[in-house]
């Protein structure tokens, strides 16, 4: 597929396939166009040309009910986390179960906590989005996105803002999603979490995947960008 | 040429933001009337939009009752028609001062509030996060803004009217000592429903105007924190001017069906 942006070439005709229950991880400098291509995935931005296949159904072609019944098995974690700032951080992550599901609010309440002890945030259930940290934020709108145990996730920079600790368990959790069978797509910049977490990585620059593999294919790249990438430590 | 350029542009742009606005406004109506209905998020900005407008609308109210009683009596006193203070008063009140100004008031309280919160979303990504979650932003947003809108405007407009009867029951009164039985009782003498319906249902049209412009402002909202301060400027001035100019609209309309014959 292809985009662009004003006169802006941000994506050249990129093709990936995403294996079910896998972890595709996406790498590239700031403003590559990741959080772009994750957008697509889920039907937010449209391609000017190309194609987005999900479980085989062409997502562009759907009308908005249609779409709309796709999104319900998809998760998504924003950059920018996006939590609803009019409601309380509990309120955020029942959010999804309040609209998709006929359970009980009791029942919502529940498990809302519970998705929010997973990240770490059960003291921050009845808090406002606006009292939260960014790496907290980031956390609490995991746990939205994770809310209905959807069978894709797709998150933007899990661990952008935290610290090691919180991010390896961040990792952790997306691991144990990817072993209950979910398909997970993540954009990092965060190599060990790539590392970890990835089956399959890909770089992106400048509207092209340059590289693509295991991490063990990456690291013997000899292209220079790709070999820095993979050699960093850390990162947002 | 340059200026005739400069006109004409700003000509057409104001022709291409009124068809923007009238098919947004039009896919809002359409959309209105199919599930899922939303309920929750109308009462929710109902007791927004309503209750939390009250305060400025009655003091307002009494305050323009108090000025249209001094310019009432001024008129009257001339003609020796005192006792028709109230009456006129009245009249002016329900049939234009009351509506026109709930409406200018709540296009600044309500649609000022609605662009800068729609606007908000738009620039944190909260809009894409709700079509995230496979729901209708646009019904969740603004079909709902704009529902509970159209019914709060006739609401407060009644408000307003009778706080106006107040205010100028309470200059009345300073001045002639008159009882509020009495004065209540001449407000009414010659207000008819031809009077009060009309006038209070046009509101909602005004509803529909504020609460339309205010979110199809906010939703497309660019560039950031600036972006939504101007969408919020822009959603009180257009929302304005779009009252007044359907005020003339509508007021022809309502001569039109019931026309003023002396009786
Ligand atoms: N909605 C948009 N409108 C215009 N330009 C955009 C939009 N979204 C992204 N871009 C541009 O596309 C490029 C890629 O952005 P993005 O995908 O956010 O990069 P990153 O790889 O850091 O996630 C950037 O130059 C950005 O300015
Ligand atoms: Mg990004």
């Amino acid at each position: 597929m292809s985009k662009s942006f004003g006169g802006l070439k941000v994506l050249d005709d990129i093709t990936f396939e995403i294996s079910k229950a896998k972890a595709f991880v996406l790498l590239g400098r700031s403003g590559t166009g990741k959080s772009v291509t994750l957008k697509h995935i889920i039907g937010l931005v449209r391609p000017d040309k190309g194609h987005v296949f999900v479980d085989g159904r062409e997502i562009t072609q759907l009308d908005a009910r249609a779409l709309s019944d796709v999104r319900k098995h998809m998760g998504f974690l924003f950059q920018s986390a996006a939590l609803f700032d009019s409601m309380t951080v509990g309120d955020n992550v029942a959010f999804p179960l309040r609209r998709h599901t006929d359970l009980p609010d009791k029942e919502i309440r529940e498990r809302a906590k519970q998705k929010l002890a997973d990240v770490g945030l059960e003291r921050e259930f009845d808090k406002m989005p606006a009292e939260l940290s960014g790496g907290m934020k980031k956390r609490a709108a995991l746990a939205r996105a994770m809310a209905l145990d959807p069978a894709i996730l797709l998150v933007d920079e899990p661990s952008a803002g935290l610290d090691p600790i919180t991010a390896s368990e961040i990792d952790e959790l997306l691991v144990q999603r990817k072993h209950s069978g979910a398909t997970i797509v993540v954009v990092t910049h965060n190599i060990p979490s790539a590392r970890a977490i990835g089956d399959e990585l890909a770089v992106l620059h400048e509207g092209h995947i340059i590289a693509q593999g295991t991490a063990g294919d990456l690291d013997r790249s000899d292209d220079p960008l790709v070999k820095t990438f993979m050699r960093s430590e850390a990162g947002g | 040429m340059a200026i005739v350029d400069r006109v004409g542009g700003s000509v057409l742009s104001s022709l291409e933001f009124v068809g923007a606005l009238a098919t947004f406004g039009g896919r809002a109506i359409v959309s209105a009337f199919r599930p899922p209905y939303e309920v929750g998020e109308i009462v929710r900005h109902l007791y927004q939009f309503g209750l939390r407008s009250m305060p400025l609308i009655l003091t307002s109210g009494f305050a323009i009752g108090v000025v249209l009683s001094m310019h009432t009596r001024a008129t009257l006193a001339r003609f020796g028609a005192e006792a028709m203070i109230p009456a006129g008063l009245a009249v002016a009140l329900v049939r234009e001062t009351g509506p026109l100004t709930a409406g200018l008031l709540v296009s600044g309280r309500v649609g000022a509030g609605i662009g800068a919160e729609i606007g908000a979303m738009r620039v944190t990504e909260q809009i894409d996060a709700l079509e995230a979650n496979a729901v209708d932003a646009f019904k969740f947003l603004a079909v709902t803004r704009v529902i509970a809108c159209m019914i709060a405007m006739p609401l407060l407009t009644v408000m307003m009217d009778f706080a106006g009867i107040v205010g100028g029951f309470t200059a009345e009164t300073a001045v002639s000592g008159m009882s509020w039985q009495l004065y209540f009782e001449r407000s009414f003498l010659y207000l008819e429903f031809s009077d009060l319906i009309p006038a209070t249902l046009k509101t909602v049209v005004f509803g529909f105007l504020i609460a339309s412009v205010a979110s199809y402002l906010g939703f497309t909202t660019s560039r950031g924190t600036e972006g939504v301060g101007e969408a919020s400027t822009r959603s009180v001035v257009m929302a304005s001017i779009l009252i007044i100019l359907s005020d003339v609209i509508l007021v022809k309309i309502i001569f039109f069906f019931y026309p003023q014959v002396p009786a």
